[in-house]
Formats: structure tokens, C-alpha cells, sequence
């Protein structure tokens, strides 16, 4: 492998932790909740998908039709049913119940599923790959990051052109006024958490055709989210996609100086930019 | 004349005090009415106590919810392996060295974590924890990813039999949850305790008043890793190995230390030992039915944060005024005043 080849598919990976991170960058930016839980739900769709798969014989792409309405369900559900409850108390409440719930995800997959490790089988896709001016990119991680910066400019033309994604502005600048104009905050925080689930299925159907799950893989799901979203600049989605390029990069040319040194190259260069630039490249957001 | 005067102790926290006297007594003289299956379970249950007493100060009273503090339990486990093995220190004294270690590298962490507030603080002590792991994994003297035993000749070092070292090692649990339970207790008690109350209830309102909040928060942070690394320390001196996943568990050292306080009550003193009973409680009483009591335990946390924030000795305290450690500032009627 050269070194451009590995900086490609760095870039490339960047795709899927922007993913990752785009439900936990939207609940932050509309609620201003951090879900601990959020790998846990990666996780978890990966889980669905594969049960899916398993009872009606769909491919694993094609599990989507299934995933994705499922895990709105869980998101209004959680959103509505417990979240909503710890959004007016103080720092503590919404960090340990997401906390606890990442806890009971784990625990109630390994009880059913066994720690087994899991994989998801797309077929040819997997290893196709196309010559692009000499270099050969695998055809898998290109989709993936087409359907990143698809996802991206999705939302930027919910936020920016619908009435929904008004809502949500306002909502996230001024809750108690967006309240006074007649928005009903408990349900478009459920809509919000809905809208973060259809990206945390498609990250984790995405994730699990890529690479193996097992029940305990949420929290590094978590933490790779939460360095593309702080790295990129809290509130930005571009960014958080140009994040979890940066995350990517320092995990391939980490990987290729030796594969134990991948996940560890990641953290170290996001130690770094925490340290030099600790509001990340494109900062919109205060917390 | 004045007719009030300011008090910390009340009736029922000297009755307290004379009851746990009487408790630590009891557990002291365990090794001549128990048998060392007794004694282990409350070995373990000392240094979860310690655990969980440090994690409150940390998250309940200075408002730093941590989810990597297994990084001190590593980085103190390892501090007395190495310095141990390499260095031919005794036993004892690395377990104290272990402090000053840990001490030194929270600082590090905290230059970085330190910019990261809330809920982001918490996933950043966490990057941390996770990066001490994979990195102890790669350094060859420190046994890579297999880890490190301490050899037969540094534990005779303790004692020169298993029964001596055994006791050592059981008295050694009860002197370093006293001692951690006094290092909270006093810390909250001093005029940084009363710095901490303020920056708790308002963060602009403490600064106006004087108060440093960022030097508060960092001392505590520094504070509760030097306690954190050696009761790390003491751990692994009780477990004789220690490896990478084991050292730096998140689950051991920071998922149960988080419920055992949420359940007894955040930012209480009382609430970590009625957390520890039920903890140990389910775990015993769940031992069959392989996670179900972490499962359980994390339904009890979520229904705690959302109905009861202060926990279950919150409920007591606030129904009975009840108030076991005399950390609160009261007024007394004086006599004729």
C-alpha cells in the first residue's frame, strides 16, 4: 500500500464516523442533550438489521426499510418517554439516565444475542472496487461516504428550507419563546431524536457490513462520534464530516505504521487538536 | 448579645459516629470471627466504598461527572507493579507512591479535559481512559497486552506467609477506605467544601464572590486521582495481576462506582453506602442470572435520576431531616440567647 492509498481510504472511513456522529451532533444542537447512549444505539440497529435479515431473508441494504422505521420508534419513544423528563433539571440527570441506558442496551444484547461476534453480508459490493486515475478505491466505503455527505446536505435543507427545520432553529436558539409561538417542544424533541435515529440505523447497518459488532462495541462507536463532532467544531455538520475525515486519517496512517497503533493514532490526534484548538475547526455552538 | 451560634454536628451525627466507630471496630477484629471468604467480600467492598466516596466528590460535589476515573485505578495498579519490579520498592511504599503518581498525570489531563464542559468532559475523561489502556498494551516493561504479576519474591515482601498476607492485605482495605472517607469528608468540611456548595448552586455567582473555580474544580479533580490511583494500587496489590482490560475497566471501575452512587444518593455522604449494600445485595442475590443485575441496576439509576435526583438516602434525608455527617452548617439557639 502507498501512502496515497491510505490517506484515500482514511478520508473515506471519515465517512462512516460522520455518520456516526450526526445523531449525536443533532440531539446536541436541538436539545443540547449528549447521549452516552448513542453507540449503544449504533449498536443496536446493527442488531435489528441482523435479526431482520435472519427472519425474512432480505440483503443487509435492504434491512433499511426495516431499521430505519424501527429505530424512530425507539427514538420518538426514549425521547418522549424518558429523555424529555431530564432536559429542565440540571447537568446530571440527562448525562447518567442516557448513561444507565447505554448500560441496560449492552446488557440486554448480550443477553440475548450471546457476545458472539456479528457480521452483516452485502454480496459483491464488499469487494468491488474502481479505478480512479490509477488508484484502485473499494466501491464499499465510497457509497459510504456518498451516502455521508448526502445525509449532510439532507439536513442542511431540512434546517435551512422547511418549516420543520424553522422550528428546530428556533426551538435551539430560545426554547421557552419557540414554546410561546405555539411550537409543542416535547414533540419536537421526540421528532428530533426520531430524525437523529434514521442516521445512527444507517451508521449502524453501514458499520456492520464494514467491520464485525459484538455487544459491548457501542462505547467505542461513542467515543469515535464524539471526537469527529468536537474535532469538526461543536453545531457544524460539515465539520463534523471534515472531523471524522481528520479521525480517519490519523486511524489509517496509524493502522499502517502497525494495526495496533489504528484506534490509538485516532485518539492521540484528537488529544492534540483538543489541546490546540479546543473548540474544534468550525465552531458554531456555545455549550 | 448574639443568640445563635453556627454548628456542624448535630445529636444524630455524634450517635453516628459512635456507631460507625463501633462498625469499623467489628470489621477490624473480622480476621478472629470470620472466615477469609468474609473477609474478601469486605475487602472489596471497602475499595468500592473508597471508589464510589471519590466519584461523589468528584460528580456530586464538583459537578465533574467523570466516566474515566479506571484511568487512575490502572494508572496505580501499574505505578505498583513497576515500581515494584523494577525498582525493588516496597510493596507498601509503592502503594503510597501511587498517589503522587496519579496525581501528576491528572494534571496532564486535565490541561486537555479541562476545555471540554459537561456531558463533553465526561466522554473526554473517557478518550483519555481508553488511551491509557491501548497504550499500556504496547509498552513492552510494562508486560504489553498480557500484563504483569507480582513475583512470589515481592509479595513475601508483605508477609512472609499467605495467612500473614492475607490479614495485612484485609487490614490494608480498611485503612484506605477510612482514610479516603476522611480525605471527602474533611475536604468538604474545609473552606474548599463551602467554595464547592457555592460554584454547585451557581458557577457566576461563586466567582463574584470570590471564588476560584476553575483552581477549586482542578483540585479536586487532582485530589480525587491521587485517592482513585491508590486504591488502585491497593486493588491490584489484592489481586496480585494485573493487565491492560483489567487495569482500566470501565465497567468495573466506573460503571458500578456510577450506580452505587446514583442509586444511594449523589452528592450525599450517607447515599454511597446504602448504594454499596444494595449493589452487593443484588450481586449476590443475582449471581445466577449472569448480567441481569446490571440490568436491573441500570433500571434502578435511570427511575432514580428521573423521580428522586438525590437518591434513595435523599428520600430519608429529606422525609426525616436526617443528616449523618455532620458536613452542613446549621444555627443553634444559644442558651438564654
Amino acid at each position: 500500500m502507498d501512502w496515497l492509498n491510505i490517506l484515500i481510504q482514511g478520508a473515506l472511513l471519515g465517512g462512516l464516523y460522520a455518520l456516526f456522529a450526526i445523531g449525536l451532533s443533532l440531539s446536541f444542537g436541538i436539545m443540547r442533550l449528549v447521549n452516552i447512549a448513542h453507540g449503544d444505539l449504533i449498536v443496536l440497529s446493527a442488531y435489528i438489521a441482523l435479526v431482520t435479515i435472519n427472519a425474512t431473508g432480505l440483503g443487509a441494504i435492504a434491512s433499511l426499510v426495516v431499521v430505519v422505521p424501527a429505530m424512530c420508534a425507539v427514538g420518538y419513544a426514549l425521547q418522549r418517554g424518558l429523555l424529555n423528563l431530564t432536559l429542565s433539571g440540571g447537568l446530571l440527570p440527562p448525562l447518567l439516565v442516557t448513561f444507565g441506558i447505554s448500560v441496560i442496551i449492552e446488557n440486554v444484547l448480550l443477553e440475548l444475542f450471546g457476545a458472539d461476534i456479528q457480521r452483516l453480508h452485502a454480496g459483491t459490493i464488499e469487494t468491488a472496487s474502481l479505478q480512479l486515475g490509477g488508484i484502485a478505491v473499494g466501491a464499499y466505503p465510497l457509497v459510504v461516504f456518498a451516502t455521508a455527505v448526502a445525509a449532510i446536505a439532507g439536513l442542511q435543507i431540512l434546517f435551512y428550507r422547511t418549516a420543520l427545520g424553522r422550528a428546530f432553529r428556533a426551538t435551539s436558539d430560545d426554547a421557552e419563546t419557540a414554546e410561546l409561538m405555539g411550537i409543542d417542544n416535547r414533540h419536537l424533541y421526540a421528532v428530533a431524536m426520531a430524525i437523529a435515529m434514521i442516521f445512527t440505523a444507517l451508521a449502524g447497518v453501514l458499520m456492520a457490513i464494514r467491520t464485525t459488532f459484538d455487544p459491548a462495541a457501542g462505547p467505542i462507536r461513542l467515543i469515535f462520534a464524539f471526537e469527529a463532532v468536537i474535532i469538526g467544531g461543536l453545531g457544524s455538520l460539515w465539520g463534523t464530516l471534515l472531523g471524522g475525515m481528520v479521525l480517519g486519517l490519523a486511524q489509517a496512517v496509524g493502522a499502517a505504521l502497525s494495526p495496533t497503533w489504528q484506534i490509538l493514532a485516532g485518539h492521540i490526534a484528537f488529544l492534540i487538536i483538543l489541546v490546540l484548538r479546543p473548540s474544534g475547526f468550525f465552531p458554531r455552538t456555545r455549550d | 448579645m448574639i443568640g445563635y451560634r453556627v454548628e456542624r454536628a448535630t445529636r444524630e451525627s455524634r450517635w453516628f459516629a459512635a456507631f460507625l466507630l463501633l462498625c469499623l471496630a467489628a470489621l477490624a477484629a473480622l480476621p478472629y470471627w470470620g472466615g477469609p471468604g468474609a473477609m474478601r467480600l469486605v475487602s472489596e467492598m471497602a475499595y468500592y466504598l473508597a471508589l464510589a466516596q471519590l466519584w461523589n466528590l468528584l460528580a456530586g460535589y464538583a459537578g465533574l461527572v467523570s466516566v474515566g476515573q479506571q484511568a487512575y485505578v490502572g494508572i496505580g495498579g501499574y505505578a505498583l507493579f513497576y515500581l515494584t519490579s523494577e525498582f525493588g520498592v516496597h510493596p507498601l511504599v509503592a502503594l503510597a507512591l501511587a498517589g503522587p503518581i496519579a496525581a501528576a498525570i491528572s494534571l496532564l489531563v486535565a490541561l486537555a479535559v479541562f476545555r471540554l464542559r459537561g456531558a463533553y468532559f465526561a466522554v473526554g475523561t473517557w478518550v483519555f481512559a481508553e488511551t491509557f489502556q491501548l497504550g499500556v498494551s504496547l509498552i513492552q516493561p510494562l508486560g504489553a497486552g498480557s500484563g504483569l504479576s507480582l513475583t512470589p519474591a515481592i509479595v513475601r515482601e508483605i508477609a512472609p506467609d499467605r495467612a500473614g498476607r492475607e490479614l495485612i492485605v484485609y487490614w490494608l482495605s480498611l485503612v484506605i477506605v477510612v482514610f479516603v472517607c476522611a480525605v471527602v469528608y474533611l475536604t468538604l468540611r474545609s473552606r474548599h467544601g463551602l467554595a464547592l456548595t457555592a460554584i454547585r448552586d451557581s458557577e457566576p455567582g461563586s466567582a463574584s464572590l470570590g471564588v476560584d473555580n476553575f483552581r477549586t474544580k482542578l483540585m479536586i479533580y487532582v485530589v480525587t486521582a491521587a485517592c482513585t490511583g491508590v486504591v488502585g494500587a491497593f486493588i491490584f496489590l489484592e489481586k496480585l495481576r494485573i493487565s491492560p482490560e483489567a487495569g482500566f475497566s470501565v465497567n468495573d471501575w466506573t460503571v458500578v462506582v456510577i450506580f452505587i452512587v446514583v442509586i444511594g444518593g449523589i452528592g450525599t455522604l450517607e447515599g454511597p453506602f446504602i448504594g454499596l449494600l444494595i449493589y452487593f445485595g443484588l450481586r449476590e442475590l443475582l449471581a445466577d442470572y449472569g448480567s441481569w443485575y446490571l440490568i436491573l441496576l441500570g433500571v434502578v439509576a435511570v427511575a432514580i435520576m428521573l423521580t428522586a435526583q438525590e437518591g434513595l438516602w435523599g428520600l430519608v434525608a429529606r422525609r426525616f431531616n436526617l443528616h449523618l455527617f455532620s458536613v452542613r452548617r446549621h444555627l443553634t439557639r444559644l442558651p438564654g440567647g
